[in-house]
């Protein structure tokens, strides 16, 4: 298998990353390395191997559904890029 | 000989005796670092002003009569993606470059309990992602062995100011080796401990499942320490696990009688430096010396332990950083046409190679058709890896072998080859991907280079690990050994 730069392009707008045409080349011959590399797993049978996602049983922490003190906003706003009356400020989403 | 040279009992014995101030020690720090970082390059920020503070507070408090820290007094450095309040947090990154987090992470919180002096923030591949910190956005860090050298990454600062007696101790954290392997590199020690034994609450995720945090000193005594003062529950992080903390100060009893090691073959196959091997050898003579008993193991999976890591780790890693999107914290673009191009430039500007490789390959890997195909068989490999552990530890009390296939490579040498710099990292993946706790101590130098012992155990078996690293130490002192760094 073989990763084309049209691919490389439809993976960069899933991941909202925009590459100039020299790193789509880039990682395209890349990838392609690492994929071919990857594919040696594919020497192992693991029909019936239940995937590890986690080594440690996960548990949900749940808190009391009580109201309780936050940050305060300024505090919460400090390292926004771009703030106004207490909010994080966007572009407009809707036209 | 640096004051930070003294284990930290006789440290805190002459701070008890009023021989050594707090204060002394802190400028003892900042003067080291100034004389030194500008070869080494492994602080992006410091905190003169809060540690001078600090000092005099905890000089204060021990003139009165104060209860004294497990800590008290001991300048530290801090890995870069752990997070600390109003301190700067870069991760090494462009991204962050003007981040100044609004919270200490778990492990800051307790280092402050324990009476520890922050320092710094220390100097790491971006997002930790790399193995030789040639992937910082600001600058890379240099072992202090060999200034032409890569210190290992991706806690490659925090290593390095431990190796050149920057400060006294640094946290690090560890992914697939990014604790043990600069260890290694640097001659210096680096445990990470078993997953869930440390909270990761405030450490800057780059993949959720293997992430831990772990000390880096220059002796297994100070390891326990840190490790006493970091590890416990914490209900604000769902992977932290709520077990038990045993006193791991006292396993370190120099008794390693009827130990049972097992040697991986695969460890010491091929691709592994000669060198690197005989020393691995040499310091199995010391155990079996000892009283322990060694003999050959195979973790038959090993082989594809890196191309499970790196479909894992980065499908995790795409996951965990669609959060910079330019909104929050971070950089943010200028004159974005509308939300999506906000979004996409402002990762494409702040992101740097590395991570960049590393987000597209996850988001291939997770993309509708190549689930199946990359990551759920990576997932089921990893089951396959984690049994070859659990078999072993049926037999064995530890596992023995390298930490890195090679001493320490020269900066730019692997640069432009991912694929054989991830291959460094064979031997401490497959620990990662299984969660047990592992630590790298030295063992001895080949070419007047370091070569890290890498020892393996049991899940939550902190204790065994850190008794036979620590009689070996005692058999060996490989540990004292310094580089020659003016």
């Amino acid at each position: 298998m073989s990763i084309t730069i049209k691919e490389v392009e439809h993976v960069a707008n899933l991941a909202r990353l925009e590459l100039s045409d020299a790193e789509k080349e880039q990682f395209a011959g890349q990838l392609n390395a690492i994929l071919k590399y990857a594919e040696k797993l594919n020497q192992l049978n693991t029909d019936g191997i239940e995937p590890t996602s986690h080594v440690l049983p996960l548990a949900n922490v749940m808190r009391e559904d009580v109201v309780k003190p936050s940050w305060p906003i300024e505090k919460v706003l400090l390292n926004a890029p771009e703030e106004e009356d207490g909010q994080f400020k966007v572009p407009a989403v809707l036209e | 000989m640096s004051v930070f040279d003294l284990r930290l009992a006789e440290l805190h014995n002459r701070l008890q005796n009023k021989q050594l101030s707090v204060a002394e020690l802190v400028e003892h720090s900042i003067k080291r670092i100034s004389d030194t970082d500008d070869k080494i390059g492994a602080f992006l920020a410091l905190n003169e002003e809060g540690a001078r503070k600090e000092a005099q507070s905890l000089d204060a408090q021990l003139a009165a009569g104060g209860e004294r820290g497990l800590l008290f007094g001991v300048p530290a450095g801090i890995k870069d993606n752990i997070v600390t309040e109003g301190l700067r947090t870069t991760c090494g990154s462009k991204f962050l470059g003007n981040h100044d987090p609004i919270y200490d992470a778990a492990v800051v919180t307790k280092l402050r309990a324990a009476q520890s002096v922050t320092i710094g923030k220390l100097n790491m591949d971006e997002f930790a992602m790399g193995g030789s910190n040639e992937n910082s956005a600001y600058h890379p860090v240099r072992n202090p062995w060999d200034l032409e050298r890569v210190p290992g990454g991706s806690s490659g600062g925090s290593a390095a100011a431990v190796a050149a007696g920057q400060v006294y101790f640094t946290l690090g954290s560890d992914t697939g080796g990014s604790i043990r392997q600069p260890a290694a590199y640097c001659g210096v020690v680096g445990f990470k401990p078993t997953y869930g034994l440390v909270s990761r609450f405030g450490l800057v995720a780059f993949a959720s499942s293997l992430d831990q945090i772990g000390p880096i000193t220059k002796n297994v005594e100070d390891s326990a320490y840190v490790l006493q003062a970091i590890a416990g529950h914490d209900g604000r992080d769902t992977t932290s696990a709520n077990v038990e903390i045993p006193d791991y100060l006292s396993a370190l009893t120099g008794d390693v009688k009827g130990l049972r090691i097992g040697v991986p073959k695969e460890y010491l196959g091929q691709g592994i430096d000669p060198q690197v091997k005989e020393r691995v050898l040499e310091a199995l003579k010391v155990f079996e010396a000892m009283g322990a008993v060694w003999e050959e193991v195979s973790l038959p999976h090993t082989e594809y332990a890196v191309a499970t890591y790196y479909l894992l780790a980065s499908s995790e890693a795409s996951s965990n950083l669609a959060r910079f999107d330019g909104v929050r914290y971070g950089v943010r673009a200028d004159n974005p046409a509308n939300l999506i191009d906000l979004y996409r430039r402002s990762r494409s500007e702040g992101f740097g190679p590395e991570v960049k490789r590393r987000i597209m390959l996850g988001t291939y890997a997770l993309s509708s058709g190549y689930y199946d195909a990359y990551y759920k068989k990576a997932q089921q490999v990893r089951t396959l890896i984690k049994q070859d552990f659990d078999q072993a530890f049926e037999k064995f009390d530890l596992i023995i072998g390298p930490t890195a296939p090679t001493p320490a490579f020269k900066l730019g040498e692997q640069v432009g080859d991912p694929l054989t710099m991830y291959l460094n990292d064979i031997c401490t993946i497959p620990v990662s991907l299984a969660g047990v706790p592992a630590i790298s101590i030295p063992c001895g130098t080949a070419d007047g280079l370091p070569v890290g012992l890498q020892i393996i155990g049991k899940p939550f078996d902190e204790s065994t690990v850190l008794k036979a690293a620590h009689a070996f130490e005692s058999q060996t002192g490989f540990h004292d050994l310094r580089p020659a760094l003016s």
